[in-house]
């Protein structure tokens, strides 16, 4: 069995996670304190990877990436790279999908925060920074890293988007995901079988940590 | 010092409030909504008023002309929040270490050890805020709020959150504080009782506006408005009208009253306090009523009477007392002249 899909995958869920954590965070802290209607929109459009079929997301990245198109080109003549059928196109794909999730959990965090905690620290001289990180962090600290895992989890299985973005290369740019449809089509069920089951295990994994997360948060 | 003079709009709420204190301790006063924390929070910074100024000890705070708001770190201005507001993710030690986080780490370790001795948190410096009494909390917030050496001290509430028992111990200790603190302090509460023992000067506030500033006996004594007799814990109003200098109309109660205090034009109401009904007949201001209720409380009965007028007076006596007179149906009251408090301002909220 090569396990180049595997390898690939979880670089690619690795990067994007990574990418979203801090995305998600800045977002949902920043949006929290703009006008309501500026609120409302960005909101929407933020959120609506997590609703789209992610094929259409795919599409929307190809028509701004693609060879042919305003990013892609110009990438193209300016480095001499494609951005798109790339292992690492899989990186703007899943990034998109699932940074409503981080997002979400981080704005769920930071929302139920109590905000007379960031003002009597005000009032005591400390710093904007100082209370984000050593007060406001720590306290939504376990809805956070809930958002943290459940993205990786999430990324690990991208497809739709995925398949579009950097197609399917054996060796280059196949993931778990496209490999499992891949082997299907062409009727190799045994393999199919068991990368489904190496998909199977990891996710559940993830989602063990999740759940533990969230009994310790309870406590 | 402390001088306020602010304007806040926030949606259909006004805020209106101007008051000046000078090394003591003020109460604001008022009923739940009527802006007494949006004031706090324009003092500290944390609110922005629309227009006004607030200076403490001849630094400008807020100048709305002049373009000067400082941001709240430099306000130094020690805010105490109802529900204490402490890290919950920081033990007590680091919690006070917070409000020292200027200094120096050495000296801040010593602000650290003092204030702990000096708030009597020895051996829960490891402690996190869940896991210390309320009262213990209470102290923990203050030494947090003294670490930083405040030059104002705002105090919304202090008592809100604790049990009735707790209370007492504490309002003891916030006294040697405050004593020692020696700055301007203002006081939240809606709470007559604790605004007699601890402040010395009150301002009232009535839905968004400062009206009486008033040394603490001044107001208990003669409220002067409506709003002010209800906070001092006056239970019996009636609508009134001027007949002359020293009588009034009582509308409500049906009667005819002389006062001690001279009648001025601007009356609306008069106030009776229920412990300054007596039963019996008296010089003068005798009202015929009939006993419409009898309630026991603790120490005391309550006696609730109609008046001539149908409107309700309530009276408070000794148990004995009230065993002595053995009323029947009938009773007539009197009411001393000195004790018809003669009002101004609304009565909407009264009656």
């Amino acid at each position: 069995m090569d396990w180049y899909p595997l390898l690939n995958s979880l670089r690619i869920a690795a990067i994007s996670a990574g990418i979203v954590f801090f995305a998600g965070i800045a977002a949902a802290y920043y949006i929290a304190k703009l006008p309501r209607l500026l609120k409302g929109v960005l909101d929407v459009v933020l959120t609506l990877p997590l609703v789209l079929p992610p094929t259409v997301v795919g599409y929307l990245l190809l028509r701004l990436l693609g060879p042919r198109r305003p990013v892609g080109l110009w990438v193209l003549e300016t480095f001499g790279a494609r951005l798109t059928m790339q292992w690492w196109s899989a990186v703007f794909a899943v990034t998109v999908v699932v940074f409503p999730l981080m997002y979400r959990t981080a704005r769920g965090a930071f929302e139920s925060f109590d905000e007379t905690l960031a003002q009597s620290g005000r009032t005591l001289g400390l710093s904007n920074t100082y209370i984000f990180w050593r007060i406001r962090m720590p306290c939504c600290r376990q809805g956070i890293i809930a958002g943290a895992v459940l993205s990786f989890a999430r990324a690990i299985g991208e497809y739709g988007a995925t398949s579009m973005v950097a197609g399917y290369t054996p060796g280059r740019t196949a993931t778990v995901a496209t490999e499992v449809y891949q082997l299907w089509r062409i009727g190799n069920d045994m393999l199919a079988a068991r990368w489904v089951a190496v998909n199977i295990a990891i996710s559940a994994v993830v989602l063990l940590a999740v759940n533990l997360l969230e009994r310790r948060q309870g406590r | 010092m402390l001088l306020v003079d602010i304007k806040k709009k926030l949606g259909d709420f006004r805020l209106a409030v101007s008051f000046e204190t000078d090394g003591q301790v003020l109460a604001l006063l008022g009923a739940s909504g009527c802006g007494k924390s949006v004031t706090l929070k324009c003092i500290a910074g944390i609110l922005r008023p629309d227009s006004g100024r607030i200076v403490v000890n001849d630094r400008v705070l807020f100048d709305s002309e002049k373009h000067i708001d400082l941001p709240p770190q430099k306000r130094r201005v020690g805010y105490l929040f109802q529900q204490y507001a402490l890290f919950p993710n920081m033990t007590a030690a680091q919690n006070i270490a917070a409000g020292a986080y200027h200094l120096p780490r050495a000296e801040r370790r010593e602000t650290v050890a003092r204030i702990v001795k000096r708030f009597h948190l020895e051996g829960l410096e490891d402690r996190y805020p869940h896991q210390l009494s309320g009262g213990q909390q209470q102290r923990l917030a203050l030494g947090r709020i003294l670490a930083g050496q405040p030059e104002l001290l705002l105090l919304d509430e202090p008592f809100a959150a604790l049990d009735s028992h707790l209370k007492w111990q504490l309002e003891l200790e916030l006294m040697d504080t405050l004593a020692d603190f020696g700055g301007d302090v203002v006081f939240v509460s809606h709470d007559r009782d604790e605004v007699c023992r601890l402040c010395n000067t009150v301002c009232v506030l009535t839905e968004g506006r400062s009206e009486t500033m008033a040394p603490v006996r001044e107001l208990m004594a003669s409220p002067g408005t409506v709003s002010a007799a209800m906070l001092s814990g006056c239970k019996n109003y009636s609508r009134a009208a001027r007949l002359d200098d020293h009588t009034v109309r009582c509308d409500d109660w049906g009667v005819t009253l002389r006062t001690a205090a001279e009648v001025g034009p601007g009356i609306t109401a008069v106030g009776v306090r229920a412990h300054h009904i007596v039963p019996g007949e008296g010089v003068e201001n005798n009202i015929s009523c009939t006993v419409s209720r009898v309630i026991e409380d603790v120490f005391s009965t309550i006696v609730m009477l109609t008046t001539p007028g149908g409107g309700l007076l309530r009276m408070e006596l000794d148990k004995e007392r009230w065993a002595a007179v053995g009323a029947g149906e009938n009773l007539t009251v009197h009411i001393a002249p000195e004790h018809v408090m003669v009002l101004t301002g609304g009565v909407e909220c009264t009656i």
